[in-house]
């Protein structure tokens, strides 16, 4: 990434974490916005989750990157997630690169970037420091926590760690453990990376260059993965980029290649490659069963937690089928859960771009559980 | 119906756990709550109607009664309702089945077919009835299953389903259906309700 990361906030992590990996560790930072007010009462604060490439930066404009924030359509002032009403808190995962204790950071020990010498994270490990914060910023219980992606992995996370920290939670297009097609796509991405000979076993920070092409081809994998196929083919269908013929050459005949190399190229001025390398790791060791001997019934066991699980109708890579086993097994331990499947073509990016029926959907759940928070409080 | 609403309320105790199969726009929930401060629960096919739940804060579950019942553990609520749509089901006896599977007991309401108004429809007129519990015309109806008081009553004996109690309702009136009086009941009740288990 080619960004300085300044006057952003950052709340050092003084308590001891003891990460999965075996690693024990503290003082180290986590950087975290926040929208809208925190009431007297301490009843409005949701806390959002980030997926794979996103940061603490939801609404408003980025002040690093001064493009829109990545839920700029869900959060905002009169959005479906008020901030005018509601204090929204998110916080860069651990092993991310926007300001958050990240392979990119440096290690006080050798006193160059920490590169491979990062321990790897898990969800969980993301979801615990995450935590802290709540303490920092002064909240007890949570109105409601809710996440996309691997926003709603780390959300489910954070319920069966901390039953009683949330009012409700809103898992959107995620999934209990990654499959082996989901693995297989985050391979792809990994492999781009480290195939990249400037990626140099992640050390390229200390010569001051990143491989930039490894981490574009990363990103195109990706790009795929949260599109819909009737979606892609709507969009770009067989056009061709400014173009009459074929040129018969490999630049960028077809829209779709120009589209995926801009986004390739884009995505390298933000994002570190290692830590695309240590996030998706984390994703596919996310299993929220293992730590349960007897399964994901036993994980959701004395949810107090009200669950609204929403899934969109053409993402493949966190299926409808993934998000209604959620449903059953909050069910079968007979937690309070809600599903909704969203109609629309718009792939697993769904939860990202401006769908009415969603949108309309997140804002009802939340409205409701505020009253329904409230009066519990009052109690 | 909101007699419906009142007859069924009065065969819950509170504080139960009732899961309502087909839950529409969570209306019988929301009376059932305030009445009889249930733990509800609702599943629901049509979209406008699971997101008019959620805005309620109701919790509903987006899903096909004929074809995701199996996602409920055995006996895992104390009541199960089915209200005005066991007519609808492709296969009503095994959906059925699947209630008494997940609730202690099972309370389901159905349109009468064997209703005297129905009845002259048909016999007089020779027209297929539309009435105000059956508003479709025979070509765009849901209703796929019609049966009647005694077919339902017929039926629990015949599969030993225990009735509890059974109740018809015409107009604001309610009485309690038995053997005895099945025949007169089945005729001028529009609506049945079954407690079954």
């Amino acid at each position: 990434m080619n960004y300085k990361i300044e006057n952003i906030k950052t709340f050092n992590v003084s308590k001891a974490l003891k990460l999965d990996c075996g690693q024990t560790v503290k003082d180290f930072p986590l950087a975290y916005e926040t929208y809208g007010k925190l009431n007297k009462s301490k009843d409005n604060a949701i806390l959002v989750f980030h997926a794979l490439t996103g940061d603490q930066f939801v609404s408003g404009i980025n002040p690093v990157t001064k493009k829109e924030g990545w839920w700029v359509t869900a959060v905002g002032p009169g959005k479906a997630i008020d901030t005018n009403k509601y204090f929204v808190i998110c916080a860069n995962v651990i092993g991310g690169c926007m300001g958050s204790w990240g392979p990119k950071e440096i290690d006080k020990k050798t006193r160059e970037p920490y590169g491979l010498n990062f321990p790897v994270v898990t969800i969980r490990d993301m979801v615990k420091a995450q935590e802290t914060l709540l303490d920092h910023l002064g909240i007890e219980k949570l109105l409601c926590a809710t996440g996309g992606s691997m926003g709603g992995m780390q959300l489910l996370e954070f319920c069966t760690i901390f039953p009683n920290k949330t009012f409700s939670a809103i898992p959107i297009a995620c999934s209990t453990s990654h499959s082996a097609q989901n693995i297989a796509l985050n391979e792809l991405a990994r492999q781009a990376i480290m195939a990249d000979p400037v990626w140099d076993k992640g050390k390229y920070l200390a010569k001051n260059v990143q491989p930039k092409n490894g981490l574009a081809v990363a990103r195109m994998v990706g790009h795929i993965s949260y599109l819909s196929e009737k979606g892609m083919q709507e969009k770009f269908g067989r056009k061709l980029q400014e173009k009459a013929d074929y040129e018969f050459s490999f630049d960028a005949n077809f829209q779709v290649e120009s589209y995926l190399r801009h986004q390739g190229s884009t995505f390298v001025e933000r994002f570190d490659a290692n830590s695309i390398l240590y996030i998706t790791r984390a994703m596919d060791y996310f299993d929220l069963s293992k730590h349960f001997k007897n399964g994901l019934i036993e994980a959701f066991r004395n949810q107090k937690t009200k669950f609204l699980v929403i899934s969109f109708s053409s993402d493949w890579l966190y299926t409808t089928k993934e998000n209604k086993d959620i449903v059953i097994a909050l069910n079968a331990s007979g937690a309070d859960v809600s599903f909704s499947e969203i109609k629309t073509d718009k792939g697993h990016d769904s939860f990202l771009v401006n769908e009415t029926e969603f949108l309309k959907t997140l804002k009802g759940f939340i409205d409701s559980m505020h009253v329904k928070f409230k009066n519990e409080k009052r109690i | 119906m909101k007699k419906e609403f009142k007859v069924i309320a009065d065969l819950l105790p509170n504080n139960v756990r009732v899961l309502d199969v087909g839950c529409g726009d969570g209306s019988l929930m929301s009376h059932l709550i305030a009445e009889k401060n249930i733990e509800a629960r609702g599943l629901e096919l049509k979209k406008e109607n699971v997101t008019k739940c959620i805005y309620k804060g109701l919790p509903v579950i987006e899903g096909n009664a004929e074809t995701e019942l199996n996602q409920f553990p055995n006996q895992s609520f104390d009541f199960v309702i089915l209200s005005q749509t066991l007519q609808a089901f492709y296969n009503p006896e095994k959906v059925l089945k699947d209630l008494l599977r997940i609730g202690k007991s099972v309370i389901i309401s159905i349109p009468n077919f064997g209703y005297w108004k129905v009845r002259t429809s048909l016999l007089f007129f020779g027209k297929m009835p539309v009435t105000k519990t059956l508003p479709n015309s025979w070509y765009n109806t849901p209703n796929l299953h019609m049966c009647t008081i005694k077919d339902l009553f017929d039926f629990c004996v015949k599969k030993r389903i225990k009735i509890k109690k059974a109740v018809g309702i015409n107009e604001n009136k309610t009485s309690e259906i038995t053997k005895n009086n099945l025949e007169i009941k089945n005729f001028f009740s529009k609506l049945g309700i079954f407690l079954i288990s």
